[in-house]
């Protein structure tokens, strides 16, 4: 999650949110709305929210993966299509368990701006806001669960070359954190933190990329094999 | 079954007794063959007029007649086969099962079609036929060599002469063949009745066939069952949770703010997490109803009758029974009523139950308009959990009610466990 949001705080995004279950509906829209984030459409199944990714006025869509008719992926199937149509549309995917393979699909309809959470992630509603303006802002915004389960399922080989730190920074990282933030969270400066991903990126044999979202999908790429 | 009484002492399996020694436990056991020969030739009295009038079902085929007599004498064969059946299945020390197909529930007209393709019941035809002919003569040749002694001496007493002689000798030579041919015809007699009566090979293959598909959909029915809970925790338990931390989350952001709104924030996340406990035990309740396991099947029937909005009569008298037919059961019922409640628009139902040491037997009943479709998907759910232990169910529903489903579920208990009044 990620403890700096990158575009203005103050700015008033227009968001679509996308969830079946009332209660959790309400609950996004109070949070969202709390933080200066205007909840211009709401709907509760797939159908209704391909109909609300067509409009133009909007800066961000938070979707759950489930939603009806089928309540299987409707929701991740609708946010992915609506990227393939405007390229780069931020979206920002909530369930209530991570899958790889889902994060996977994301990632790969296109760069940036997208991130996938937890629906667990929503109380802690201050880094939810920020990760929704991440996402907003370009960003990519990885649950740790997701990173963790890539992490610990890439295959034996350079991933043991990197020392304990190296790892940690490697799981924040790819989580979608700047290196201020991964600073932030490991109490070291920005500079050691600096220092530790140009190890990881030579150990790994990675692209040094330029910016955080080049970075992460680096990563991710990598660690997906 | 009429023999049943005096032949209680002779109903023992047949043993095979050697020619010799002549002694007296081969005599014993050579009357008893006897004795069950003679009943199976008496039994022949019946089987002729019985023949006779299958064979006339044949061309009075599907006229009212036919129908009503078939309604006779369909049942009356079938009474005949059981005591036969039971007959050479003592003699032969095993249990000669009946496998007629199913017609609990059939109408009038309809059970004739069901008997019409019964193989069974034609196999009662060919049995008919045996038993009136060949079958007769076998059973009727040690009584028949038992008796010519007397009669030929008699005779050779009164006529003398030659003749005489010829009589004297096989007089003599009667009591020999009967000693020795008895044993052998009375088993020839339980063998052939076991053959066209018993359980054959083509039955057993079926067997198999009904086993592996009850299995798989056994297999089916949990993967649904798996599915069903899986969704339940989502839009349940889960869902209430996560809505509790968002509350409470949101909450703790506007503690300093605005405490009025916090504060009824987390009054709805303390309300959620009891709605979110309730649905965690309604979810633990259709995995196994805890009620069942506290007060059997009996209580947790009359449990289930107590939401309905209607008076529902509940008679439940059956012995513990294995827990997951108990639980099939129980959700068997549970799935009828609620037909009934969203459906029937009746003024009344009733649930009862009844188990005869083999069979668990169960009637939901109500008064409502009818018309209930046994393919839809609540019925044929109940029918699935039901094969799982070769249970079957039918539901007799005509336009205008009442709606009765019956659901039988084989389910042996050990004699201690059977209810006093059997």
């Amino acid at each position: 999650m990620p403890d700096q949001p990158s575009g203005p705080p103050d700015r008033t995004l227009r968001a679509v949110l996308a969830e079946d279950q009332a209660l959790l509906r309400v609950g996004l829209t109070r949070i969202l709305e709390a933080g200066g984030i205007e909840v211009v459409e709401a709907v509760d199944n797939g159908p209704s929210l391909d109909r609300a990714l067509a409009r133009t006025d909007l800066d961000v869509a938070v979707v759950d993966v489930r939603l009806p008719p089928t309540s299987t992926t409707e929701g991740l199937v609708s946010a992915i299509a609506a990227r393939s149509a405007r390229p780069g549309f931020p979206v920002l995917v909530l369930s209530q368990w991570v899958e790889p393979l889902y994060a996977r699909d994301l990632l790969a309809s296109g760069e940036g701006a997208v991130g996938y959470l937890l629906k667990d992630r929503v109380a802690d509603v201050d880094a939810f806001l920020a990760a929704v303006r991440q996402v907003a802002a370009g960003g990519t915004v990885l649950d740790p669960e997701v990173v963790a389960g890539l992490v610990s399922g890439a295959a034996p080989g350079p991933l043991d070359r990197l020392t304990e730190r190296e790892r940690e920074v490697l799981t924040l990282m790819a989580e979608g954190r700047s290196n201020a933030a991964i600073a932030a969270r490991l109490f070291v400066s920005e500079k050691a933190v600096g220092k530790h991903t140009n190890s990881i990126f030579t150990k790994l044999d990675l692209p040094q990329a330029p910016d955080d979202n080049r970075r992460v999908l680096a990563v991710l790429a990598w660690l997906h094999g | 079954m009429t023999d049943s009484g005096a032949m209680a002492g002779p109903l023992r399996p047949l043993t095979r007794v050697a020619p010799a020694p002549v002694d007296e436990q081969g005599l014993v056991e050579r009357l008893r063959a006897s004795l069950a020969a003679a009943a199976y030739f008496l039994l022949f009295v019946p089987a002729v007029p019985l023949l006779v009038l299958s064979l006339l079902l044949v061309p009075l085929g599907l006229t009212g007649l036919g129908i009503a007599l078939a309604h006779a004498v369909v049942p009356a064969t079938g009474a005949l086969a059981r005591v036969h059946r039971r007959l050479s299945g003592a003699l032969l020390g095993e249990t000669l099962p009946e496998a007629y197909a199913d017609t609990t529930g059939r109408g009038f007209l309809a059970r004739p079609m069901v008997w019409l393709r019964d193989p069974h019941r034609w196999r009662d035809v060919g049995f008919l036929a045996f038993s009136a002919t060949g079958g007769a003569v076998l059973a009727g040749l040690p009584a028949l060599l038992l008796v010519t002694p007397a009669v030929h001496l008699v005779l050779a007493v009164t006529t003398g002469g030659w003749v005489g002689l010829v009589l004297l000798g096989t007089a003599l030579l009667a009591p020999l063949l009967w000693w020795v041919l008895t044993p052998p015809l009375v088993r020839a007699r339980a063998m052939a009745e076991r053959s066209i009566l018993g359980v054959s090979r083509g039955d057993l293959e079926r067997r198999v066939e009904q086993v592996v598909e009850s299995r798989a959909e056994t297999l089916d029915h949990s993967a649904a069952e798996v599915r069903r809970i899986e969704r339940d925790l989502h839009d349940g338990a889960q869902a209430r949770i996560a809505s509790v931390g968002m509350n409470v989350g949101l909450a703790e952001k506007l503690m300093a703010t605005d405490p009025a709104a916090a504060a009824e924030l987390l009054r709805e996340a303390r309300e959620s997490t009891v709605t979110a406990l309730e649905d965690l035990r309604s979810v633990v309740r259709g995995i196994h109803p805890p009620v069942l396991a506290d007060r059997g099947l009996a209580g947790a029937i009359e449990a289930l009758a107590v939401p309905i909005p209607l008076p529902v009569t509940t008679s439940v008298a059956v012995p513990a029974l294995p827990a997951p037919v108990e639980s099939a059961a129980y959700f068997a019922v549970a799935e009828c009523l609620a037909n009934t409640v969203k459906h029937a628009r009746a003024t009344r139902a009733w649930v009862q139950a009844t188990h005869d040491g083999e069979v668990l037997r169960i009637v939901v009943g109500d008064d409502g308009r009818g018309g209930a479709t046994p393919t839809g998907s609540g019925i044929t759910g109940i029918a699935r959990r039901l094969a799982a232990f070769d249970g079957w169910m039918t539901v007799t529903s005509p336009d205008g009610g009442p709606t009765q489903v019956t659901m039988e579920v084989p389910c042996r208990t050990s004699p201690a466990d059977r209810p006093t009044e059997r």
